[in-house]
């Protein structure tokens, strides 16, 4: 179903020399592990790398986006296999991901929300209303964009975004935790 | 066919209720009723028993705002008839000052769609049981869906870290709102659109 397998390698060249790459980096680490039976590596790039593998989203669905985020948390995106296992408690979740309209009589349950989340907590708002109020922008009953309540580290745009783009959203995100990831946040 | 028995209908039900009835349109197949605000409750409740209408359904209360007339509100009642696979519409005017009398009694799926109703328009229901607000938030100020309230209302939220809570604050748009649709879907292009006005000219 829309899947086409081919036989062919990839083209000599950059990529390939990436792979070489790739491969060369991990056989040293498996040759170290032989060698000495342990890894040397900077604590706090060892706790980004725990951290950006295990996001537990709190499920935050609001309108139609959520579907596109249901999407991508069912078979075919499949966001469990990045570690992304939504979680129906704040108190249990690393990442809120806004999906849809955010209104007046909303804001301050978000907010509650959001501040019952252990630290380090991350926040990915997803489609034009989250990001800034989108349709609804110059309504009477909406907020123009979620990050006039909390701070956001992804904004995912779309209307709504598709469950592809979500999960590019969620990559980028476990991008930056590896990337500005400190113990202290 | 339906229709003439839909005329029919409004017509039986006119005979039935001539001091409560006001008038009786038919358009696009669609019968509708309007009638005398105090007697709404005695209509629906003919309407629902009477084996003729059998209209055993309340789907929806809405209101209208028309600003231009004396009474600016109508309420709106839409019936359906399972028995006879018929609907129906009821109006009546009302306004501001003047309380509707509730149908709770009648069809009790009317609480909710009369706190809407008021909520959004500011139409009064008397002996309601519970009129209170259903949709907008707490504490909110208007009725939305007045013609008079403005699109963007007057507060918006933001969180303010000092006070570590949501505030509302009065509407600041850095762009106002404006509107590009010149093209009315029924009617076309009416008038000349702006940036061709000299679209006729020679060069």
């Amino acid at each position: 179903m829309g899947i086409v397998q081919t036989s062919e390698l990839p083209p000599p060249g950059r990529e390939a020399e990436l792979l070489k790459d790739h491969d060369k980096l991990w056989s040293r680490v498996s040759g170290e592990l032989d060698d000495k039976g342990f890894l040397l590596t900077q604590f706090d790039k060892l706790v980004s790398w725990a951290r950006s593998g295990s996001m537990w989203p709190m499920t935050f669905g609001l309108a139609c986006c959520a579907v596109e985020m249901m999407h991508a948390y069912v078979s075919r995106y499949d966001l469990d296999r990045f570690g992304v296992v939504p979680r129906p408690s704040p108190r249990q979740a690393d990442v809120i991901i806004v999906a849809g309209t955010l209104t007046n009589k909303m804001a301050p349950a978000f907010r509650r929300v959001y501040d019952q989340m252990a630290e380090p907590r991350y926040v990915i708002s997803m489609g034009s209303c989250a990001n800034g109020g989108g349709y609804y922008h110059y309504s009477y009953s909406v907020v123009r964009g979620c990050d006039r309540v909390v701070p956001v580290d992804i904004y995912v745009p779309g209307c709504p975004p598709t469950a592809e783009a979500l999960v590019y959203g969620v990559l980028q995100l476990q991008k930056k935790i590896r990337r500005t990831g400190t113990l202290v946040r | 066919m339906v229709d003439v028995t839909l005329r029919d209908l409004g017509e039986y039900v006119q005979a039935a209720l001539p001091d409560a009835v006001l008038e009786m349109t038919m358009d696009n197949d669609e019968l509708c009723l309007i009638v005398e605000r105090e007697r709404i409750a005695r209509i629906l409740k003919f309407l629902r028993d009477d084996v003729n209408c059998q209209f055993k359904q309340l789907m929806d209360v809405c209101g209208a705002d028309y600003p231009e007339r004396e009474e600016r509100f109508e309420v709106v009642y839409n019936l359906l008839s399972l028995t006879h696979n018929r609907r129906i519409r009821v109006k009546l005017a009302a306004s501001p000052e003047t309380p509707v009398p509730t149908v709770t009694e009648v069809f009790s799926s009317a609480n909710w769609w009369e706190r809407e109703t008021w909520d959004m328009y500011g139409i009064f229901f008397r002996d309601h049981p519970d009129l209170r607000r259903i949709l907008s938030d707490y504490g909110f100020q208007g009725h939305p869906l007045r013609k008079d309230f403005p699109l963007t209302g007057y507060v918006e939220v933001r969180y303010d870290d000092e006070v570590k809570r949501v505030v509302y604050e009065p509407v600041k748009l850095p762009q106002d709102f404006r509107t590009f649709d010149f093209l009315s879907p029924w009617e076309g292009i009416q008038e000349q659109l702006p940036g061709d006005e000299k679209a006729k000219e020679q060069p």
